[in-house]
C-alpha cells in the first residue's frame, strides 16, 4: 500500500508545477447487521480500496482520486489533480498558503480488545434477535428494531514534505428501538442514544459492556408508556439534560460554530457560516464561568469517533481549549485556515470521509468536561423538567437558533422526578443557552458519545464525532415550542 | 462490460455451489468545482466503480461490496457473500430472485456532460462571481456522468447510464443574502450568470431586514421551500413503513388529508425527472397517482410488501436485504397556473420564502417539521414585496400545510439541500406556523 500512496506522489510532483501534494490511500471493510421485528433486516459487508491525490498547482488546490490502482489509473489521477487546480486560476484572488508543519512518520492502531469482525456473524444476529424479543415481549410495542455497524480502515498518509503516517482504526456501533404506534400517535424509545445508538472507537468489547439486554423492557415499557403521558408543557423552565442529548447541543451549537473553514466562508453556500465571527475569539462570553469545553483528538481522551494520532494533513492530534472558563478561546483549523489568520500551527482537525474525498476541517472530540456536582444536586430544582434521548434537531445557518426535541421527559419537583411528559421540544439561542448552564454532573457521570451521521462539505461527507458530557442544568429555558 | 463482472461474480458462486445470483454494478466520475469568497478553494474529482453481490441460498440472503473488480476481488467478494449468507437464519418471506418485465428505458445522457472539464467548470463559475457584482458569492458547479445496472440469474438486465449538472451560488451582502440553485441532466441547460442574477437580487432586496414577531402568516413558498418541506413526507407513501405503522398514512389511507387541488404522482418518465428506470431488484419503476383530489391512494411495493399485502409491485423496493421496503423517488407535485407575482400581488399580508434550511421531523404521524427559513425572507404588504425580514423558525405540520393551500404555480424542476430533486410549484399557504425569530 506505501509503495502505491509513495508512486502517486511522485507522480503528482514529477511535473515540476507541484509546489505541495499529499496522498492517503485507504483499504476499509465494513459489516452491517440489523433486524426488524424478530428477523434479520439487513445483513450486508463490503471492502474499499482507492486514493486521493491532493495537489496545490499554479497557488490553487486540485484534488482527483480513483479506485484504480494500476499505474495508469494512478498517473491519470495525478494529471487530472493538476489539471483541476490549474482551472482554479480562472477564479482566484491568491495563492493558497499553508501553516508550518514538520515531516513524520507514525504507525498508529485504534485500541481495539475484541476484534468484532472475528466474533461470528450468527452470535451479533443472536444479540440483537434477543433484544428483538425482549422489546416486543411487551404489549403495545408495534415495531422493534436494532443494528451492528463494524468498521476497519487502514490509511497511508505521504506528502510532498515527507510525511508517511499509517494509521488503522475499527469502530463499532450498536442500539436499538421500541415503537409504540396507537390513538393517532407514533412513540419511541431508543437505547443506548437514539439514531443508531453508541459509536465508539473500540471493538467488541463496547457492545458488550452496554448492557443493551438489560434495558430492553423499560425501553418498551417507556415506549408505549408515553402514549398515556401527559403533553410536555410550553412555557420557562430549569432544564437538565442526560448526557447523549447535550453531546448532541454541544456538536450544534459549538461543534459546527468552532468550525473555522464555516467561520471564513467556505461553507456558506451549503452548511452556513459562523456567529463566532474572528472578533469573538478571546472576548465572547460563550458560556457560564463553569462551562469548559476542549476539542480533543488524543488518546487521552478516550476512544471518541475524532480520536486519532495525526489528522488527514498529517498534522498531530492536539487537545485544544475552545471555552475555558465560559470565555471563547479557540477554533478547529487547518493549516490553510490556521495560516489564514495568522497561527503558526494547525491544531490539527482536518479528516475526509474516505480515500474519494477532500479532507475538510471536522469536529474530533469536542466535550463539556465534567463539572463537580453531584447528580442529585444537578436535579436539585423546585420546577425544572428532565429530559433524553434525542428526537429532533435543527439549528440555523448560522447557529444561534437552535430547537431539539426528546424522547422523554420527566417533571422534577423540589429535586424528584414526578410526571412522564410525552413529546418534549426546548430551543433557545446559543450562548443564551450556554450562559444559563448552572450545574454539571462529576466525571463519574461524564459518557463519551459518538455520533456517525455528521454531514458537512460539497460533495457531502459524513463523518463520526466524538462528544463528552455529563448530565447538566440550565436555567429559564423555553420549552415546548415544537407543539404549538 | 459490467455484464462480464456479473459473469464473473455468477461463475465464482457456482464454484461454491450456488446458483441464485443478483449483482449490482455502479460506475462512473464525479467532479465538482467549489467557490467561497469569489473564488475557487475546493476542486475535486472522483473515479470510481463497485460490484455489490447478492446470494440466495436456501431462505438465507446477504449482500458483500467491492470496488476491487480483478478476478481476485471478485472472487473474495463473492467468498464473503456466500459466508455471510449462510450465518443468516432462515426466513420464511425471503422471497426468490425477481424474473424480467420489460424496461422503458429513459434516455439521460449527455456526452457534452460527461466530458465537461474543470475549465468549462471554472469559467461558468467565473461568470457567477463577475454577476454577483460587489456580493460575495460561494457555491457550487459539479457534473457527474454514473451507471448503474442489476443483474440477476433469472435474466434480469437492467441498464442505465445518466449524467448530471448542478450549479447552486448563495451571494452575501453585509446583513443579508440571496440563494439559487439549479440542476439537469444536461449542462448547457444551466446559466450559473442568470442564477447568480437571481441570488444577487434576493440578497439585495433582504438588505436591512425588519423583525416581525413569529406568529402563524400566510405564506409563498418558492419551488426550492415546496421542496425540502412537502417532500419530507414522501417516504411514507411506503407499503412497508405502513405495515410498520411508522408512515403517516398509517390508517390514513383513502383519507382526504389535503385541499382539493393536490395531486402527487410518482413518474420517473416525466420530462424533467432523473434516475433509472428499474428499482433495487431489476424491477421496471410503474407511475404512482400517489394522491389525487387531495386524497392518498396509492403506495409503492416492492415485491415482499406487494406479496404480504396481495397487491402488485410497482418497481420501488430498494436494494435487498434492508428493513426500509420501498418508496416513491421521482415525485410530481401538480402545478396551478398562478405566477409567483400574482401570488404576491393577491397577499395583503404574508412573507415570501425562498428556502428552508435543517428540516427535522418533530412528530412523524402529524408530520410537523421544524426548520428554519434562509438566504431570502421578504415581507409582503398590500400585494408587494416591501422589506426584507430576519430569519424564523418554523414549527408546522405538512398535512396542514397541504390543507391550508390557496394558490399553486407552475410545476418546475426543483433542487434543494433537504430532499432529493423533485418536481413541484410554488405555493400560497395560510396559516404557516412561525414560532421564533432568530438573530439575522
Amino acid at each position: 500500500m506505501k509503495d502505491r500512496a509513495l508512486e502517486a506522489l511522485d507522480a503528482a510532483l514529477r511535473t515540476g508545477v507541484t509546489t505541495f501534494a499529499d496522498v492517503r490511500l485507504v483499504e476499509s471493510k465494513d459489516r452491517s447487521l440489523s433486524t426488524k421485528n424478530g428477523r434479520a433486516g439487513n445483513a450486508a459487508s463490503s471492502e474499499d480500496l482507492g486514493l486521493g491525490i491532493r495537489v496545490i498547482a499554479e497557488g490553487c488546490w486540485g484534488f482527483a482520486a480513483t479506485s484504480d490502482l494500476s499505474k495508469a489509473g494512478i498517473e491519470a489521477a495525478a494529471k487530472l489533480a493538476i489539471e483541476i487546480a490549474r482551472s482554479g486560476a480562472l477564479a482566484k484572488h491568491g495563492d493558497v498558503a499553508l501553516a508550518p508543519e514538520d515531516a513524520h512518520t507514525a504507525t498508529w492502531t485504534s485500541a481495539c480488545e475484541i476484534d468484532p469482525f472475528a466474533v461470528p456473524v450468527e452470535a451479533q444476529f443472536m444479540h440483537l434477535l434477543d433484544i428483538d424479543r425482549e422489546l416486543r415481549r411487551h404489549k403495545g410495542v408495534t415495531m422493534a428494531e436494532g443494528s451492528m455497524q463494524f468498521s476497519r480502515s487502514r490509511q497511508i498518509y505521504v506528502s510532498s514534505i515527507g510525511s508517511v503516517i499509517d494509521q488503522t482504526r475499527t469502530v463499532s456501533g450498536v442500539g436499538y428501538a421500541a415503537h409504540s404506534f396507537k390513538d393517532d400517535e407514533i412513540q419511541k424509545r431508543s437505547f443506548p442514544t437514539s439514531f443508531g445508538g453508541q459509536y465508539q472507537q473500540r471493538g467488541y468489547e463496547l457492545i458488550r459492556e452496554l448492557d443493551l439486554l438489560m434495558h430492553a423492557p423499560r425501553i418498551a415499557e417507556e415506549a408505549v408508556a408515553l402514549h398515556s403521558a401527559e403533553q410536555c408543557p410550553e412555557g420557562i423552565y430549569d432544564l437538565i439534560l442526560e448526557s447523549s442529548q447535550l453531546g448532541l447541543q454541544i456538536h450544534e451549537s459549538i461543534g459546527h460554530p468552532i468550525e473555522l473553514d464555516r467561520v471564513l466562508g467556505s461553507e456558506a453556500n451549503y452548511a452556513g457560516m459562523s456567529f463566532l465571527t474572528l472578533d469573538q475569539l478571546n472576548t465572547l462570553k460563550y458560556g457560564s464561568d463553569i462551562v469548559n469545553v476542549v476539542c480533543d483528538a488524543t488518546e487521552t481522551h478516550g476512544p471518541g469517533l475524532g480520536t486519532f494520532a495525526f489528522d488527514d494533513e498529517g498534522v498531530p492530534a492536539q487537545c485544544v481549549d475552545i471555552i475555558r472558563d465560559g470565555q471563547f478561546r479557540g477554533y478547529m483549523t487547518s493549516r490553510e485556515t490556521a495560516s489564514a489568520i495568522g497561527q503558526t500551527r494547525s491544531n490539527g482537525t482536518m479528516r475526509a470521509t474516505s480515500w474519494d474525498r477532500l479532507p475538510l476541517i471536522r469536529m474530533t472530540n469536542v466535550s463539556l468536561l465534567p463539572g463537580k456536582q453531584s447528580l442529585e444536586e444537578v436535579f436539585d430544582v423546585n420546577d425544572g423538567i428532565f429530559m433524553e434521548t434525542n428526537k429532533s434537531w435543527s439549528i440555523d445557518d448560522k447557529r444561534y437558533n437552535f430547537q431539539f426535541g426528546c424522547e422523554i421527559a420527566w417533571e422534577i419537583k423540589n429535586g424528584k422526578r414526578g410526571r412522564m411528559f410525552k413529546n418534549p421540544t426546548y430551543s433557545g439561542i446559543s450562548t443564551e443557552f450556554w450562559n444559563a448552564c448552572d450545574a454539571i454532573a462529576g466525571p463519574e457521570h461524564w459518557v463519551l458519545w459518538g455520533i456517525p451521521n455528521c454531514g458537512k462539505g460539497q460533495p457531502e461527507q459524513v463523518m463520526g464525532t466524538g462528544h463528552g458530557a455529563s448530565p447538566s442544568r440550565f436555567r429559564k429555558i423555553r420549552v415546548g415550542g415544537g407543539y404549538r | 462490460m459490467s455484464e462480464n463482472y456479473f459473469e464473473a461474480a455468477v461463475q465464482a458462486a457456482a464454484k461454491l455451489g450456488i446458483q441464485d445470483v443478483e449483482v449490482h454494478y455502479r460506475a462512473g466520475s464525479e467532479a465538482l468545482t467549489r467557490f467561497a469568497n469569489n473564488a475557487i478553494h475546493q476542486n475535486v474529482s472522483e473515479t470510481s466503480q463497485s460490484l455489490s453481490v447478492r446470494l440466495l441460498i436456501g431462505q438465507k440472503s446477504a449482500r458483500a461490496t467491492t470496488n476491487r473488480l480483478d478476478a481476485d476481488g471478485i472472487a473474495r467478494c463473492v467468498a464473503e457473500a456466500a459466508a455471510l449468507t449462510r450465518s443468516m437464519a432462515d426466513d420464511e418471506e425471503l422471497m426468490p430472485l425477481a424474473d424480467p418485465a420489460p424496461i422503458t428505458p429513459v434516455d439521460r445522457y449527455d456526452p457534452e456532460t460527461a466530458l465537461c472539464s474543470p475549465e468549462t467548470r471554472a469559467r461558468g463559475v467565473a461568470a457567477a462571481i463577475r454577476e454577483a457584482g460587489s456580493l460575495t458569492a460561494a457555491g457550487i458547479y459539479s457534473t457527474e456522468d454514473l451507471t448503474e445496472a442489476v443483474f440477476n440469474t433469472k435474466g434480469i438486465r437492467a441498464m442505465h447510464r445518466e449524467t448530471m449538472a448542478r450549479f447552486s451560488i448563495t451571494t452575501m451582502a453585509g446583513d443579508s443574502s440571496g440563494w439559487a440553485k439549479a440542476s439537469s441532466v444536461r449542462c448547457g441547460d444551466l446559466d450559473p450568470a442568470a442564477l447568480a442574477a437571481t441570488a444577487a437580487r434576493k440578497a439585495r432586496l433582504s438588505a436591512n431586514p425588519r423583525e416581525i414577531p413569529a406568529g402563524a402568516y400566510t405564506v409563498i413558498l418558492e419551488p426550492a421551500a415546496v421542496l425540502d418541506f412537502i417532500g419530507q413526507i414522501m417516504p411514507g407513501f411506503s407499503a412497508t413503513a405502513i405495515a410498520d405503522q411508522r408512515s403517516f398514512l398509517t390508517e390514513r389511507l383513502h383519507t382526504k388529508l389535503f385541499d382539493e387541488r393536490i395531486q402527487i404522482t410518482d413518474d420517473v418518465f416525466h420530462p424533467l425527472q432523473s434516475g433509472a428506470p428499474f428499482d433495487g431488484e431489476g424491477l421496471p419503476r410503474q407511475v404512482l397517482a400517489l394522491a389525487r383530489n387531495g386524497m392518498p391512494q396509492a403506495i409503492a411495493y416492492s415485491r415482499a410488501a406487494a406479496r404480504k399485502a396481495g397487491a402488485v409491485p410497482t418497481g420501488h423496493g430498494h436494494e435487498l436485504p434492508n428493513d426500509t421496503g420501498e418508496a416513491p423517488e421521482n415525485i410530481v407535485i401538480h402545478g396551478g397556473s398562478a405566477t409567483l407575482d400574482e401570488m404576491i400581488a393577491s397577499t395583503p399580508n404574508g412573507i415570501l420564502v425562498s428556502r428552508l434550511w435543517y428540516i427535522r421531523e418533530v412528530d412523524p404521524y402529524e408530520t410537523i417539521m421544524t426548520g428554519m427559513t434562509r438566504d431570502g425572507t421578504f415581507l409582503i404588504e398590500d400585494g408587494r414585496v416591501t422589506a426584507g425580514l430576519r430569519n424564523f423558525r418554523f414549527n408546522q405540520s405538512v398535512i396542514e400545510a397541504l390543507s391550508n393551500v390557496e394558490m399553486l404555480g407552475e410545476a418546475v424542476r426543483t433542487s434543494g439541500e433537504e430532499m432529493f430533486d423533485m418536481v413541484v410549484p410554488a405555493m400560497k399557504i395560510h396559516g404557516f406556523g412561525f414560532t421564533e425569530v432568530t438573530r439575522f
